[in-house]
């Protein structure tokens, strides 16, 4: 526990080398009058080894954006920057370099695999993306079993089995496995807990806890659960209508919130020290 | 103590595979509701939470069998009845259900009056279309939705707002009992709230007598419900008020659910969530002893064979373990 504690504790990342960062990032969806501006000038700084989490309601533009940091969506305006440099995904070879860079975990593990590739399969494609097509059977072999034991997985019973034989934590465990292999720059993951339970929740978070510590990559964790940003992360971005509304550390954006829509969403979620208010709920003028 | 409205006694259902296999997905399950009061039901993917749900309410189709026990609402024995004679007669004035994909069940070729007709026409095929109209739009102006919304298609609404017609529809009969499987997890926090504040109103006005509530959240159970009983693969293993459960578990599988709890509130960064290694046994073929066993960190030789009956304790408070709660008690404590 407290060694967890320290790691997430005394780091200040501004200090540390940039990762990701974007300024006046924006998309704009539509034209004329049915222009929609999901986000809105963004701006924000991704540091190595921080755990980032965005956090906002349903259509905030949480989504919007992740796919623009992965490159599936450009961005109307703005500039994204990798390691900074402006990144160039003009081309799929070049879009396939920058994903060397940044991998995801989806929200829905069930749709995350093909179904037609076996477990080891989809753990060998990992191996030769990093460069690993030399090695020797026996190599690859215990490149996967590691990866496996990191998450709690027995690769014996794995092999020849094919994803949707899994349970859903199991296969969002396996997803951490491709990661683990994959080694990549930047983690994003777009609400990776929400179709899994509570007690499969705390084995994902931890995992992917250890493997920042382990392999010092940036996460970027999209969720809409505020307690369970404040539980992982070490910097917390609050998301509105596509701009951010406030962003800081962790403890300092979570306990003393500055921004009223930050505070709505503290005061929303149901609590077990403190009373949950209902009372200021109106029914009547929602949509 | 109040009248019981919901007594379900010694319930025990399965499914039966392609291949002829028997899955025993609720084994033995008991507990009662009385009025004006509700129960939450926890565990983790897979426990039975949901198919309790559905053979509570009496609606047998393949692959689901009744085996045995009673389902008793209201002092009436529904257990055993033919599913069209429950239809037409229990599903939505005696007991009403909120399925998990709430937000697809309406159809979105028709506008959310037919769903009110056909739910009162279904249990009165006479009533006057008028009639039905005023009555719909009564008690959507009380329950906070403005009555526009009848005249809409599923699409033109929020998912917080389907959520809600959906709720607003399956009790617009009075229901005994409401069945509430999982009705908020698809919705983001402030929708979320929205919704138990609904149902907080339909329990005060008296419109559903009373109310089971299943979730895996935790917190949001302690917030809506009564009691608190947690599910671990098709039995009950520990059953008692929300406060209890959630600040005195007993069981050491309610311990680690509730170690799993997270919230923004001081003290919860850095805290070390309890996650509970392994996986639930297979239910076609479960263990003699206790089926937590080979998860549990405290267990000994005795539980994997030993059968454990139900264990009363304090004020109606139940728990299912070999150990006595003054052992389980002095573990937790030199943790």
């Amino acid at each position: 526990m407290s060694e967890n504690e320290n790691t997430r504790k005394n780091i200040d990342f501004a200090e540390k080398p940039l990762c990701l960062s974007g300024r006046g990032v924006t998309k704009v969806f539509g034209l004329g009058d049915k222009k929609t501006v999901a986000v809105d000038h963004v701006d924000f700084d991704f540091h190595e080894g921080e755990f980032v989490s965005i956090v906002g309601e349903s259509g905030s533009g949480k989504t919007t954006l992740s796919k623009m940091l992965l490159g599936l969506l450009n961005q109307s305006e703005g500039q994204i920057l990798f390691q900074g440099k402006p990144r160039d995904i003009s081309s799929g070879h070049k879009k396939k370099e920058y994903w060397k860079g940044i991998q995801a975990i989806f929200q829905d593990p069930f749709s995350s695999f093909n179904t037609f590739q076996k477990v080891d399969a989809v753990l060998l494609d990992c191996i030769n993306m990093r460069g690993g097509k030399g090695l020797s059977k026996q190599e690859k072999f215990d490149m996967m079993t590691e990866a496996c034991n990191f998450v709690n997985l027995k690769f014996a019973e794995l092999t020849n089995k094919y994803p949707f034989e899994l349970s859903g934590g199991q296969m969002q465990r396996l997803m951490i496995a491709r990661i683990f292999l994959l080694k990549p720059k930047i983690l994003l993951a777009d609400e990776p807990t929400s179709m899994v339970d509570a007690c499969s929740r705390a084995t994902i978070l931890d995992m992917l806890l250890n493997l920042r510590d382990e392999t010092g990559m940036t996460v970027i964790f999209i969720t809409h659960d505020i307690g369970l940003a404040y539980y992982i992360s070490d910097t917390i971005y609050i998301m509105e209508h596509g701009k951010f509304v406030e962003y800081g550390k962790a403890d300092e954006v979570i306990l003393e919130p500055k921004a009223p829509y930050t505070k709505r969403l503290i005061s929303d979620v149901p609590k077990i020290h403190e009373e949950w208010d209902l009372s200021t709920v109106d029914l009547l003028n929602s949509n | 103590m109040g009248k019981p409205m919901l007594e379900v006694r010694n319930l025990k259902t399965k499914y039966v595979t392609r291949f002829h296999e028997d899955v025993y997905a609720v084994d033995g399950v008991s507990f009662t509701i009385e009025e004006g009061k509700s129960l939450g039901i926890a565990g983790e993917s897979g426990c039975g939470k949901s198919t309790l749900a559905l053979s509570m309410m009496g609606y047998y189709f393949p692959p689901l069998h009744y085996m045995s026990g009673d389902i008793i609402i209201d002092g009436k024995n529904i257990s055993g009845m033919d599913p069209d004679t429950v239809r037409k007669t229990i599903l939505g004035s005696e007991i009403a259900y909120i399925p998990q994909a709430a937000m697809n069940a309406l159809n979105p070729t028709q506008k959310i009056i037919k769903f009110v007709t056909d739910v009162m026409r279904a249990h009165d095929p006479k009533k006057d279309k008028n009639e039905i109209r005023e009555m719909a739009e009564a008690r959507f102006s009380e329950l906070g939705l403005p009555k526009e919304t009848l005249q809409k298609h599923a699409v033109e609404l929020s998912g917080g707002m389907k959520q809600r017609t959906v709720i607003a529809v399956s009790t617009i009969l009075n229901p005994k009992v409401l069945i509430a499987d999982e009705p908020s997890s698809a919705l983001d926090v402030t929708s979320q709230k929205m919704v138990i504040k609904m149902m907080r109103e339909l329990m005060e006005k008296g419109y559903i007598k009373s109310m089971l509530f299943i979730t895996h959240e935790l917190p949001l159970l302690y917030n809506v419900t009564d009691d608190i009983m947690v599910m671990y693969a098709g039995q009950i293993v520990e059953k008692g008020t929300a406060k209890e459960m959630v600040f005195d578990p007993v069981h050491p599988y309610s311990h680690g659910l509730m170690g799993s709890i997270l919230v923004p509130e001081e003290g919860t960064r850095g805290q070390k969530l309890g996650a509970i290694p392994g996986a639930p046994p297979n239910l076609k073929k479960p263990p003699d002893g206790c089926r937590f066993a080979e998860r549990c960190k405290y267990a000994c030789a005795d539980c994997r064979y030993t059968s454990i009956p139900e264990k009363p304790f304090g004020e109606g408070r139940m728990y299912r373990c070999l150990k006595s709660v003054e052992e389980l008690k002095e573990v937790y404590e030199n943790e």
